[in-house]
């Protein structure tokens, strides 16, 4: 078996992906070209992503997009071996210009379409930078979308969802304090800066289902987000400066401090020894620098992928599009949907 | 030529593929069309390539791709587009886009003034009007059936699921066919793809912005 060529398409969310991945025959995979074309300034205003306006920037992104990647990796369209395109989950309009531009792609060159899941492709993306994972591992998503922990047995045969978000995802939590802050849209970078020149114990804001009771591995940010509203509220009424830094920080604070403990729980509780920490949200500096130190004391190997590969892109789904071939799966038929609500364990439409 | 004809503009899953020739008309050579507005993206694909397969052709021998640009509703709207744009690319032919209803007035062919009339939802229609040599003399444009009907147009028939959905409002005799056929879709665009012209840029005719409100800010803290 020689090398095979597998490229991805990611239009989930506001990202028009697209990525070439190079399979060879003992697994490797190497990155050629991993090109995003972003629409995030034009949701800027809006304070979130708007579905119509991501649609229409993915069908104008698509075919660059495409070329650039080409170009980069320096190789043909006929060159590729198989066509991986991001199924699920995501915003329906903005899914069906990817998985349309895909199956287009796939029969103009006779070549497999596989549909996949874009949350497994997070956890792939880090097998781009730093190989293959452990038979067994536990990967903490965290992005605009999601926030999930996931039990990933073979990314290509089993990722089981073990606890999600109850209401925000972390990234939304992000761009609503943001809001409240006066800072840019995405909240993300904004409050990471600020946060850095703050005190993370000024504040003591609540921590999202950390009881006894509370499941163990779901998280809540809703709570979060209206206790800082709340002391921003408190702090205008009585004519004080708001310490914006130290606001940000504590945020940041509770956010990394949650996140970071449940991941290192599941750990221990199922006797797992890596940690995948992937999506938008796990570039943030003191999410990944407190998953850092706590699965140092715990002895737990902790993955980041590099920010690059973090966010949304083709690569990750030309990722898992790779791990998919390599275990032989047989393609997605010819008449794929798209699917905005697909399960985390589904690694594959079929 | 061989001549790959797509649209999903209107609820119609249209694939096609046409011969084009210099001293006769578009002939359909096989057709693939399914009515559902919700299976554009499942079924566009598998249309192209089943027709092609009746054809006894393949992607390969394809020399040009035409493309109805709408107006029609945006998410099955783009399916057409981008899945041309993507096999333009990967076959490295040319993509004609034309306009929908200029497809649909050439179909209907009633050699008197027409209006044609899609559904736009949200109880609005696409239109556009044409002269009885086919030729479009205004729109297209999206508006309420009403105030389309209070213009006065000075037409014969109405052609498109907007005519028939509102023919009271609207009033005038309903014609067929209701979805622009792939020969049509080709017609509009043949002059150009025979003369090798340059393509147009496949831009969606959306003829509406975006639903989206910026949020009403909360009283913005000061910046300490
Ligand atoms: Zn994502």
């Amino acid at each position: 078996m020689t090398d095979r060529l597998i490229l991805g398409i990611e239009s989930s969310c506001d990202e028009t992906g697209v990525g070439i991945v190079r399979l060879g025959p003992d697994g490797a995979l190497e990155l050629l070209s991993d090109e995003v074309a972003s629409s995030v300034e034009q949701h800027a205003r809006f304070g979130g992503v708007v579905p119509e306006v991501a649609s229409r920037a993915h069908l104008e992104a698509m075919v660059p997009t495409m070329r650039r990647s080409l170009e980069i990796a320096g190789v043909e369209l006929s060159d590729v071996d198989a066509i991986a395109v991001t199924a699920g989950p995501g915003l329906a309009g903005a899914l069906l210009v990817g998985v349309s531009a895909a199956k287009a792609y796939a029969a103009a060159l006779g070549k497999p379409l596989y549909g996949v899941n874009h949350l497994a492709g997070h956890v792939a993306a880090d097998t781009l930078e730093h190989g293959p994972l452990p038979d067994r591992c536990l990967a903490l998503l965290v992005s605009g979308g999601h926030s999930q922990l996931l039990l990933v047995e073979g990314l290509a045969h089993k990722i089981t969802e073990l606890g999600s978000t109850v209401d925000d995802a972390a990234g939304e939590a992000y761009d609503k304090v943001a809001r409240l802050l006066d800072l840019p849209y995405p909240g993300g970078p904004p409050i990471d800066r600020l946060a850095k020149t703050g005190n993370g114990c000024a504040i003591a804001f609540p921590r999202g289902l950390t009881g006894p009771r509370d499941n163990r591995y779901d998280f809540s940010f809703s709570g979060l987000k209206t206790a800082v509203a709340r002391w921003v509220e408190r702090s205008e009424k009585a004519g004080d400066e708001l310490p914006l830094a130290d606001v940000a920080a504590s945020f940041q604070e509770a956010v990394a401090d949650v996140l970071t403990m449940k991941a290192v729980r599941a750990c221990k509780d199922l006797g797992i020894d890596t940690l995948v920490v992937a999506g938008g949200v796990a570039a943030n500096s003191r999410i990944s620098g407190l998953a850092a130190e706590r699965c140092a004391e715990a002895g737990i190997d902790l993955r980041v992928p590099r920010p690059k590969l973090c966010g949304d892109n083709g690569a990750m789904i030309a990722a898992i599009g790779a791990h998919l071939v390599a275990a032989g799966a047989e393609p997605s038929p010819v008449d794929l949907s798209t699917t905005p609500g697909l399960p985390v364990g589904t690694i594959q439409v079929r | 030529m061989l001549v790959l004809a797509i649209d999903t503009a209107t609820p119609a899953v249209t694939a096609g593929v046409v011969d084009l020739t210099a001293d006769s008309p578009p002939r359909l050579l096989a057709q693939r069309v399914t009515l559902d507005a919700k299976a554009h993206g499942e079924l566009l694909t598998p249309h192209l390539t089943d027709a092609l397969a009746e054809a006894g052709r393949t992607f390969a021998d394809v020399d040009a791709i035409v493309v109805g640009a709408g107006p029609g509703p945006f998410t099955g709207l783009r399916v057409g587009l981008v899945t041309a744009a993507a096999l333009g690319q990967a076959l490295g032919k040319p993509v004609y886009p034309v306009p929908t209803p200029d497809a649909v007035a050439l179909a209907a062919a009633t050699g008197e003034p027409l209006l044609v009339a899609t559904d736009a939802r949200r109880r609005e229609v696409y239109w556009a009007v044409y002269d009885a040599a086919g030729v479009r003399v205004d729109g297209p444009g999206v508006d309420r059936p009403a105030d389309l009907a209070e213009r006065g147009l000075d037409v014969r028939a109405a052609v498109g699921e907007g005519a028939v959905l509102y023919a009271d409002v609207l009033g005038f005799p309903v014609v067929g066919p209701h979805h622009p056929t792939p020969v049509a879709l080709v017609a509009v665009a043949a002059a150009d793809v025979l003369a090798g012209a340059e393509p147009g840029p496949l831009t969606p005719l959306y003829l509406r912005r975006p639903d989206a409100v910026e949020p009403v800010g909360r009283k913005r803290v000061t910046r300490a």
